[in-house]
């Protein structure tokens, strides 16, 4: 049975070694070495240069991931409250969208956002931009939306939200029911029920919620420079011009592959090492 | 749970990280099924002739490419990069098999330097002599023995004539403050500086990194000043033909392109001279398919197929009698006159040339540092 099981193990392996692992070990060789093929660590020093770029990538990571959390996390539960034709129903709806393309979503969210796009447009028809005008004495003939921080926001927020709703509502379909039965002969009310069992007990859901969110939220490359205009360049966008654009280097694009890549792991590890504390507690 | 999460986040730090990678892969893997395909198709008479090329997208009349099979039987292998860099880190990784590429002018000379490109026997390519003198021995191939051209054109302000109230001719508007939000910024930082390099009166090719840092400055303070609303590259074309932004930079051929679907849209090379560039089809050192290519070469310079061409992308080509004739090939085919501010705009006349200049490939740490100044941009 064990033999038979790691030999169906093997393309999984395999798959795993060429194109997980074998790229990572490219990438660290890539980071510690330059163009002439000597060890040298000059590729991290010119990493303060991007500190901003970090900063920003994170923060703008962070709040998707919090908006992604506080929308996905009542929508699963939601979901998983009703029968199982509107389940089925839903969770069609939300898987939708991922059925095309996420680039040509983003296509579409740019004629959405643009200063003549369509909410512009909206906006204009029901006379809004007049009332503020004469409300507020300006002279506002569109709202700037595209090339914004928020509509990179947006932008993630839209494309990942399905990455957090379905990990947490698989999670709350499979609670047992008898444990909120329980919990309720105990004497808890509903939110009592929700804060000590529902809640602690879909942390996993969560958790790996965050992580679908987070990660490629942060490296995401496309989404910056559609919706925030090349103004808001983040670090998936540094990283495709060392390897893309006009001062092709390789070695720092490794380079700060390897500094974000040891960030987001030390943050999940982080985060993770707190919600099995959790986890614990709960079941003592 | 632990492992469910390691195993998402190792995979989606694989895919958010090795996009770009597997682009690349994707490219070179496609070369490889469609070299597969040749070989077992091909069991029959005229052995396996066959030519890589690997050129832009929508840069070409694709009947042509069938005509090429037909009259020749070299099966085509057609394939396309991004950009100049794109291409160039094609190259540099080994794993791309192409024969024929078609870089412009600056990486031309850079692949020079570097010792990638073949000599071209121009006793193959007869159709070399129908090229315009112009566009031969030019700075990037000063003694023309590596490249023959395959379009040209001008780099210049496309604007949207409803929102802008006069007539632009000078690279001032992409400073200029009136314009607040409303200019896109193209989204390669040679072009970019070069508005800079030219409004100051600079060569484009200067390596004086004071002046280069002037050029810099010029855009940084109207950037601060909110006159740009993005950096943009092909999201142009959406922009520009919805009138979501009024004045911007961008290459001849693709205004022509915008034009036929807003006709508000205007082009101008600026009074302070602009770059012209040339995309000329050159053969790689390692290629081993250089019969063929050279015969591919001959039969898209020729007369007809550069008509077909110039019609399908409306670049310009550099065969004299194929741009003398355009206009007439034109009435032919559509019934009715080329309007001849468009075809001058296409191939723009000697005289707007000679304001003009070709850019040259810069030496590293000055590539270097249009990268960080390119990035500082960014972070804004």
């Amino acid at each position: 049975m064990k033999n038979k099981l790691s030999l169906f193990a093997v393309p999984y392996v395999i798959w795993m070694a060429l194109l997980v692992v074998a790229p990572i070990v490219m990438v660290v060789i890539y980071a510690f070495t330059t163009a002439d093929g000597g060890f040298s660590l000059s590729n991290f020093a010119r990493m303060g240069t991007y500190a901003v770029i970090f900063t920003r990538s994170f923060k703008l990571a962070l709040i998707a991931t919090a908006i992604c959390l506080l929308v996905g996390y009542p929508v699963a539960y939601a979901m998983a409250k009703e029968g199982p034709g509107f389940q089925r129903i839903a969770s069609v709806l939300i898987m939708l969208p991922m059925w095309v393309n996420f680039l040509l979503r983003t296509y579409a969210w740019m004629s959405i956002l643009e200063k003549n796009g369509l909410l512009n447009q909206l906006f204009s028809a029901m006379g809004l931009f007049d009332l503020i005008n004469s409300v507020f004495g300006t002279n506002i003939q569109y709202f700037k939306m595209i090339g914004t921080s928020g509509a990179v926001v947006l932008g993630m927020v839209y494309n990942y939200l399905p990455f957090m709703i379905l990990p947490i509502y698989s999670v709350i379909i499979k609670l047992d029911n008898s444990l909120l039965e329980a919990a309720r002969d105990l004497g808890a009310n509903s939110a009592g029920v929700f804060r000590k069992v529902i809640l602690p007990l879909s942390l996993p859901g969560v958790l790996s919620g965050i992580t679908m969110v987070f990660v490629p939220s942060v490296s995401t490359f496309a989404i910056s420079r559609l919706l925030g205009g090349g103004t808001q360049m983040m670090l998936g966008d540094l990283i495709e011009q060392q390897f893309l654009g006009g001062a092709y280097n390789p070695h720092l694009g490794s380079a700060i592959a390897l500094v974000m890549m040891v960030i987001v792991v030390v943050c999940m590890w982080v985060m993770n090492h707190f919600g099995e504390g959790e986890e614990q507690a709960v079941m003592l | 749970m632990k492992k469910i999460v390691a195993l998402t986040l190792a995979m989606t730090l694989a895919a958010g990280l090795f996009l770009t990678g597997c682009a690349m892969d994707e490219n070179s893997g496609n070369a490889g099924s469609a070299g597969g395909a040749q070989s077992n198709s091909s069991g029959g008479k005229k052995g396996d002739r066959v030519v890589n090329v690997c050129s832009w997208g929508e840069y070409i009349d694709t009947d042509l490419i069938d005509q090429f099979e037909e009259e020749t039987g070299i099966k085509v292998n057609y394939q396309t990069a991004e950009s100049n860099e794109a291409l160039y880190s094609l190259l540099k990784n080994g794993g791309a098999n192409y024969d024929v590429i078609v870089p412009s002018d600056y990486m031309i000379s850079q692949l020079i330097e570097e010792d990638m490109l073949a000599e071209l026997n121009y006793d193959n390519i007869p159709n070399f002599s129908l090229i315009d003198d112009r566009f031969k021995n030019l700075s990037y191939d000063p003694d023309n023995k590596y490249t023959v051209p395959y379009t040209w054109g001008t780099l210049g302000i496309i604007y949207n004539s409803t929102m802008v109230d006069e007539e632009i001719t000078s690279w001032s508007a992409m400073f200029d403050e009136k314009y607040a939000g409303d200019v896109l910024l193209i989204g390669n930082s040679r072009d970019a500086l070069a508005m800079g390099l030219y409004y100051l009166g600079y060569s484009v090719n200067t390596t004086d990194e004071k002046e280069i840092r002037e050029a810099y400055q010029l855009i940084a303070d109207a950037a601060a000043k909110g006159v740009y609303q993005g950096k943009v590259m092909d999201e142009i074309f959406q922009k520009m033909e919805g009138g979501n932004a009024a004045v911007s930079t961008y290459y001849a051929g693709d205004y022509l392109t915008m034009l036929e679907n807003n006709e508000d849209l205007r082009y101008v090379v600026p009074e302070e001279g602009s770059n012209w560039f040339v995309d000329a089809m050159c053969v790689l050192k390692d290629a081993q398919n250089k019969e063929e290519a050279e015969e591919w070469i001959n039969f898209i310079t020729s007369t007809e197929a550069s008509l077909a061409n110039m019609d399908y992308i409306w670049y310009a080509s550099p065969n004299k009698e194929a741009l003398e004739q355009y206009p007439d090939y034109y009435k032919d085919t559509y019934g009715e006159e080329l309007d001849q501010e468009l075809y001058e705009i296409m191939a723009a006349p000697q005289e707007v040339l000679d304001r003009c200049e070709a850019y040259l490939v810069l030496p590293a740490e000055t590539r270097t540092l249009y990268n960080d100044l390119w990035i500082q941009l960014g972070v804004g």
